[in-house]
């Protein structure tokens, strides 16, 4: 297989993890941030796989499935609370969960 | 291989790239597909096929899909898309973050590039390896994660249920 240095998958991961951090801080529409917030996990689960990578153990694959099942959970309550914000102020826009009351 | 990942680190990022900058909810989520599956390629060349696989069918497949179910259930209006665009265009509202990140991005890069790099070993986890650890040291975690997963069950049906005589209703029923 291949013999990629971790350095360079580390970077990888920290160019995909800023990207998604950029986007969760650029965007205003809520869909677009929960989606930016996969993109971070993904690029953390990255950075897990190449330090199972590095050294060999599948330790860093259970790390993966732990960070996959936790997306999996925050994305099915966050996009329930899109909906929710949706039908109440008929807008994305995260501005307007400021005024979410009661 | 390693141009193998060289190519799928390419196509990752500037598909992560179109993702976060498209105004349209259904093109970014297309370019974020296209960025998992290079992602799922990255993790098969780094000896994680099994959780390339896992890749591909969870993250591709069913977290994906889900977020398509959202796009559809809220109606893409070209409306909301023009509204999403005017936002992006708006100089002031990504240069400040944006550049911050890059700074962020850039030390990080200068962090793992200042230590020698060493070539990883060649070191291929089969999936019998990957299950003897998950549920060895590893069981507890496993049982919590599947609490977790119960709770975010419950969580999604108690917010996304609707009580009759609320203000709000289904969407299809108002303007």
């Amino acid at each position: 297989m291949a013999t990629v240095p971790m350095e360079q998958v580390l970077i990888v991961a920290g160019v995909l993890f800023v990207l998604g951090l950029a986007g969760v801080l650029m965007r205003r529409n809520i869909l677009f941030v929960l989606l930016s917030l996969e993109i971070m996990l993904n690029a953390a689960g990255l950075a897990f796989i190449a330090a199972g990578y590095r050294w060999g153990q599948a330790d860093g694959q259970v790390m993966f499935i732990f960070i996959l099942s936790m997306a999996a959970a925050e994305v099915s309550v966050g996009l329930a609370l899109v909906l929710r914000l949706h039908d109440r102020f008929r807008t994305l826009d995260s501005q307007a969960a400021g005024k979410m009351r009661g | 291989m390693n141009e193998v990942f060289y190519a799928s680190s390419a196509i990752a990022i500037a598909a992560t790239l179109m993702a976060v900058t498209r105004p349209n909810a259904v093109h970014a989520l297309i370019y974020l597909i296209v960025s998992l599956l290079a992602v799922a390629v990255i993790f098969y060349v780094l000896g994680a096929q099994f959780v390339a696989a896992l890749e591909v069918i969870i993250y591709a497949g069913a977290i994906m899909v889900l977020f398509l179910f959202a796009v559809m259930m809220l109606g893409l209006t070209p409306e909301s898309i023009e509204q999403e665009g005017r936002w992006l265009l708006a100089p002031g509202a990504w240069i400040g973050p944006s550049l911050l990140a890059a700074i962020l991005l850039g030390e990080l890069i200068y962090v793992l590039t200042a230590t020698d790099g060493q070539a990883a070993g060649v070191q291929v986890v089969d999936p019998r390896q990957f299950g003897m650890t998950l549920f060895g040291p590893y069981l507890l975690g496993v049982e919590l994660a599947s609490l977790l997963l119960l709770a975010g069950l419950v969580g999604a049906y108690h917010l996304g249920r609707r009580t009759p005589g609320e203000p709000g209703g289904r969407p299809g029923e108002e303007g």
